[in-house]
């Protein structure tokens, strides 16, 4: 991968997590409902998770309407948590806050993104890192306050 | 024909290459480039004229005082206003609306009045009439537009009855480009002696404006649209209804007296300019409305117009894209929806191209939602822009649709 391809935004998995979003469904009776909104955009996501009595997070899923940088954040999100723990979550969300925010280096950090590296060259975007953080602020605010409303702004 | 080639030339921006590709800009409904002269006469002022004005008694304070109140005069006749006085010098087209929406809408509109505007109004034609609304309990209605983005001008005739105080509109629409009538509109409005504030922001730059022909109460207008520097706006008011109005703001440089028991405020316009008002940046709109003389409006509007019908022909033959405002009549300014790909999406690509446009909703959520779409990508050209320029817009949309696929 040359530079100019690793500070390129528009990636393959992203253009494919856009066109066909994983986990884009509603679920019935969720332990936390999220909606995400930014103002700026328009662009509108609606976080459902379920979360088991260990704290272990046993469906999560989205709907909504963006851009492809938002959709695809949003299913890759999805597909990375089902399984994982609040704790885990948690932790993710503070690792790909760096990603977003350039304050991470992939090579050395010992982070646990996996596929969410993709967003690595956001940072020289940065009209574009609300896109990408959408869900992820979705979620910490479904963690914090179970069911509400969240907006960018 | 404009000399494009000679025009760019003025622009040194133009000249940058942006992610390594030459700069096509295409942004100027949300500001206009500023050739050199401009900048140079600003530089000027600020290196080797500066002073406070209208208050001095030595050499580069009364110079000062002359090359500002110029402007006024230039400004006057550039809009073809019948006296100096009725120009005020704001901070922007904004700011101008809410000059009046405060000084005349308090003072000549009461609770149950009307006030009519638009669906295509920019978000600073709405909001200070829905404050005023808010604290004295009038009301906006809103004239309906055609899908093609036209008023429906029969509509507008209907609503209009003496509890309509105002009607308030733009000239030329920042969205969708569109013409509207405004001298049929005034001069139906004055039937009932209603008057009129016109928001010519996007209309000055290409299109002749004669505020005594229009017979408009008002017309606002700002400096950076205009290839003038940003802080500056225009505010033309009838003298009658000017001196009738009460302040806006208060301050130095607005009164003839002051005492602590009572003040006697200043004579128009300087009724309405409190304070040390933007000096280089009057200069300098000045300087920009000397370049647009130079260059020839005539030619300038002309050029608009073979831009507008080539860029609506060529954007309508491109499968996906869907133009929003279509009118018969309107200024080379494009939204449009591509597909099923987000706008901000596309802005990114294209700017990745460089190729600078404006994506969201461009202060005027009202209009997305007539067109039932959340945002737009918007494409605007002005006198350096050519057709060529529409052509590598629409050879980048191309390649944007092959990625998305």
């Amino acid at each position: 991968m040359n530079a100019s391809e690793r500070d390129e935004l528009y990636q393959e998995l992203i253009l494919e997590h856009n066109k066909k979003p994983r986990n884009y469904r509603k679920i019935d009776n969720p332990s936390h409902a999220v909606e995400g909104y930014n103002p700026i955009c328009g662009d509108h996501i609606y976080l459902y998770l379920k979360m088991d009595e260990n704290k272990i997070i046993e469906d999560i899923a989205f709907e909504g309407s963006g851009c492809a940088i938002s959709k695809s954040s949003a299913s890759l999100l999805t597909m990375t948590l089902k399984g994982k723990t609040e704790q885990e979550a948690r932790q993710l969300f503070a690792e790909f806050h760096d990603l977003l925010t350039g304050k991470m280096d992939l090579q050395k950090s010992g982070h646990h993104l996996g596929k969410l590296a993709v967003f690595s060259g956001i940072w020289q975007y940065p009209s574009r890192i609300k896109c990408a953080s959408l869900a992820w602020h979705a979620l910490e605010s479904a963690l914090k306050d179970g069911k509400k409303q969240v907006s960018t702004e | 024909m404009l000399d494009i080639n000679k025009i760019k030339n003025d622009f040194p921006i133009l000249k940058r290459e942006i992610h390594g590709k030459p700069l096509v800009y295409l942004d100027n409904a949300a500001t206009t480039l500023k050739p050199v002269s401009v900048v140079e006469r600003i530089r000027q002022y600020y290196l080797m004229e500066t002073s406070n004005i209208h208050r001095g008694v030595y050499y580069l304070s009364e110079q000062g005082t002359l090359a500002f109140e110029a402007v006024r005069k230039k400004i006057k006749d550039f809009i073809g206003a019948g006296d100096t006085s009725e120009i005020i010098f704001t901070k922007s087209a904004t700011e101008s609306i809410n000059l009046v929406a405060h000084s005349f809408g308090r003072t000549y509109i009461k609770e149950g009045d009307e006030i009519l505007i638009t669906e295509m109004e920019h978000h600073s034609n709405i909001v200070p009439w829905q404050m005023l609304c808010q604290e004295i309990g009038c009301l906006i209605k809103v004239i309906p537009i055609d899908d093609e983005g036209s008023i429906r001008f029969d509509q507008y005739e209907e609503m209009l009855n003496p509890k309509v105080k105002l009607v308030s509109l733009l000239h030329v629409s920042n969205a969708l480009g569109s013409i509207n009538p405004v001298k049929k509109i005034i001069d139906s409005a004055h039937r009932l002696n209603i008057p009129v504030l016109i928001d010519g922001t996007q209309a000055v730059s290409n299109t002749h404006v004669n505020v005594r022909e229009l017979d408009c109460d008002f017309y606002v207008f700002s400096g950076h649209k205009i290839f003038g520097p940003t802080g500056i706006g225009v505010l033309y008011g009838k003298a009658s209804w000017l001196e009738a109005m009460p302040p806006f703001l208060g301050g130095g440089d607005m009164i003839l007296s002051v005492t602590f028991e009572k003040t006697i405020y200043n004579h128009i316009p300087y009724k309405f300019e409190a304070g040390t008002p933007p000096i280089a940046e009057v200069i300098g709109l000045g300087s920009a409305i000397d370049y647009i003389l130079s260059i020839g409006l005539p030619l300038i509007t002309s050029h608009a117009e073979e831009l507008a019908l080539y860029g609506t022909q060529a954007l309508q033959t491109v499968p996906g894209i869907r133009l929003i405002g279509t009118a018969a009549n309107k200024r080379p300014i494009f939204s449009f929806v591509f597909e099923e790909i987000h706008p901000h999406d596309i802005g990114t690509l294209l700017d990745r191209q460089g190729i600078a446009v404006r994506t969201g909703h461009h202060c005027t959520q009202p209009v997305m939602h007539r067109y039932q779409v959340p945002a737009t990508t918007r494409a605007s050209f002005s006198i350096y822009n050519s057709k060529e320029d529409m052509d590598k817009l629409i050879q980048v949309l191309m390649s944007v649709k092959d990625r998305f696929k």
